[in-house]
């Protein structure tokens, strides 16, 4: 049984239908992709997913539980967490902070609250920030690096988190196409070496070929087609759907 | 080593003011208020990004519940009324045991208050959460008007004071001073851990830290309950150090206190350990001295000073200190770009 299994969702906003009857599937362990021309609805699909908003019709099952009624706090702790769109840190807080506060919070009782940051998180948040390259800045506050560089820090973050299964909104936008191949490097790296589950909304298509073994494409709001790179690279309706020609 | 010195020499300093300015007690004890009302406005509206005008509804409502304890504690309302609303037939023990009661079920009582009211309004975000505390404090202020156990709109005088125990004034400035170091120690403490940065995260994105798995309403009543707790009690002192309640003028200040905390707050530095402290000193002795020498033209000279620190140290006197000189705060970048050279750095120190 997959980790992720969407059936049916659909999401509309007054007149917009965002999302029409959508169903994927991500199964434990691999790289999922999802990509679609702008305003296709991936977003408001993961917002669906992660309990933003509340569906109009469909289910969301996370490890096999109906998760479409719970919220995003509540969905976050049982591992599953997104990133978003436009990058969100906090911006006064130093990356070093951003990253101790980003520990897992599943079981906390009421004094945990006042916890203190032991020693090994600070080993750990060492090791991460060297990860995805911030070391040197980690004591700089979060707001104060560039658009670019805060992708870093947010994804570093979801790492601290230990989720399952990381939804990421376009990783790669906004970074300059020479750090691109360091990054789908890391995201290979967290999948296979720190077990994390992923399903990646991303436009550049080099990388999403790069990184995915299964892709699935939205366009209008509606499942356009799924399948392995080569053939999604290859099926017509896809490329009409990039070139605009429907 | 420099930090035992400062703090045993403040401590002296703290303890010693009372007796080497005996006419100036009062206000003394209002400075440790002030400072009171800086920090604890601070955890909510500096630390968490929540601007409250409502926290000032604490105070008043601690005010009345001790008030209303020290009356019943010792006489029946027939009786009071009787005394025409005075109440000094007190002996010293009475007093204690009446102030010290009254301020310890203040404290307990707007704990749960505020966690009713914040489960309602915790939840409204920016604008809307400042907007509706606005309307608690007029709404409070309005329903003690009108509620004659309380005296209704002509209020409540508090018990007279035994001067036999000692000065007043001497009193009242070591009630505040342990209200307001304790409101302090409890906001290093609690901002020294995970509540510290759970709160800034929350200031500085809420969504975000929601999407993290944060529990932020645990977090955000955590804060609103802790700030009810001290300004109750504080209240309850502050009632009687005024000898006079009035729902709108005194308790339920919105106008005076309500405003102030915020920007004591603001002028030190939101959000900062130290910056509530040096911002309600500087405010504090700002005001006494502005009624004093500009006696007539205090409220305006007030004014001016409210518009000059907004227009001019929206940051705060701390805020403006970090934006200068960031390295003083440990915000700058290192050499070492992997784990393995930081360490060899740090051995090598
Ligand atoms: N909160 C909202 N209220 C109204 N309409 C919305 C809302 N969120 C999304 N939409 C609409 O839903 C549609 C899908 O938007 P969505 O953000 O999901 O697209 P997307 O595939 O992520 O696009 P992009 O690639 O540009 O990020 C758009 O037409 C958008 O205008
Ligand atoms: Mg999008």
């Amino acid at each position: 049984m997959s980790m992720l299994q969407v059936s049916g969702a659909s999401k509309r906003f007054g007149g917009v239908i965002a999302n029409e009857k959508i169903s994927l599937e991500v199964p434990e362990g691999k790289i999922i992709g999802l990509i679609g021309p702008n305003g296709s609805g991936k977003t408001t699909l993961f917002n669906s997913i992660v309990g933003y908003h509340p569906l109009d019709d469909g289910s969301i099952r996370f490890e096999g539980q109906e998760i479409s009624h719970l919220r995003v706090p509540e969905i976050a702790r049982l591992g599953m967490l997104r990133t978003f769109q436009q990058t969100r840190i906090y911006g006064k807080m130093t990356c070093v902070q951003n990253m101790q506060i980003s520990k897992p919070n599943r079981n906390e009782g009421l004094m945990s609250m006042f916890d203190r940051f032991p020693k090994e998180d600070l080993a750990r948040i060492d090791h991460l920030l060297e990860f995805v390259g911030l070391y040197s800045k980690r004591n700089l506050l979060a707001g104060d690096l560039s658009f670019g560089q805060q992708k870093l820090p947010e994804f570093a973050m979801a790492l601290m988190n230990e989720p399952k299964l990381l939804l990421l909104d376009e990783p790669t936008a906004g970074i300059n196409p020479t750090l691109i191949n360091g990054l789908i490097d890391r995201l290979k790296r967290a999948n296979e070496e720190m077990g994390i589950t992923l399903l990646v909304i991303e436009h550049n298509m080099r990388v999403i070929m790069n990184l995915a073994e299964h892709i699935y494409c939205l366009a209008h709001g509606e499942m356009l087609a799924e399948g392995k790179p080569e053939e999604i690279q290859n099926d017509q309706r896809v490329i009409d759907a990039y070139l605009g020609a429907h | 080593m420099r930090n035992t010195i400062l703090l045993v020499l403040g401590t002296i300093i703290a303890f010693a003011v009372p007796f080497m300015f005996p006419a100036y007690q009062n206000q003394f004890a209002m400075l440790w208020l002030m400072i009171l009302f800086a920090l604890t406005w601070d955890l909510m509206g500096g630390q968490m990004g929540y601007n409250s005008f409502g926290n000032v509804v604490f105070f008043g409502v601690g005010m009345y519940i001790t008030a209303v304890i020290q009356r019943d504690l010792y006489f029946d309302i027939e009786e009071y009324a009787h005394v025409a609303g005075r109440i000094d037939a007190l002996t010293p023990d009475q007093y204690l045991t009446g102030i010290f009661l009254g301020m310890g079920v203040s404290g307990i009582v707007t704990v749960l208050v505020a966690i009713i009211l914040g489960a309602g309004i915790l939840g409204l975000r920016g604008h809307y959460f400042a907007i509706c505390t606005l309307g608690l404090t007029i709404a409070a202020g309005e329903i003690a008007s009108g509620i004659d156990y309380i005296g209704a709109g002509s209020g409540i005088v508090t018990p007279v004071f035994p001067t036999e125990l000692m000065a007043k004034g001497m009193f009242f400035y070591f009630v505040f001073m342990v209200l307001a170091v304790g409101t302090f120690l409890t906001n290093k403490w609690m901002l020294a851990g995970r509540f510290g940065l759970a709160v800034n995260a929350i200031r500085d994105d809420e969504d975000k830290a929601e999407a993290m798995g944060i529990r932020t309403k645990r977090y955000k009543t955590m804060a609103w309950a802790t700030s009810a707790f001290f300004l109750s009690m504080a209240g309850g002192a502050a009632g009687n150090l005024f000898g006079f309640i009035d729902p709108i003028n005194v308790a339920f200040a919105g106008a005076t206190f309500g405003v102030w905390m915020v920007l004591m707050a603001i002028l030190g530095g939101k959000g900062t350990i130290w910056g509530p402290v040096i911002g309600a000193a500087i405010f504090h002795i700002t005001q006494e001295l502005f009624w004093t020498y500009l006696f007539g033209w205090q409220r305006v000279a007030l004014g001016a000073m409210i518009v000059g620190i907004v227009v001019f140290f929206p940051q705060g006197i701390m805020g403006f200190l970090r934006q200068h000189w960031p390295h003083l705060f440990g915000h700058k970048v290192d050499e070492q770009t992997t784990v393995e050279q930081g360490a060899t750095k740090e051995s090598e120190a």
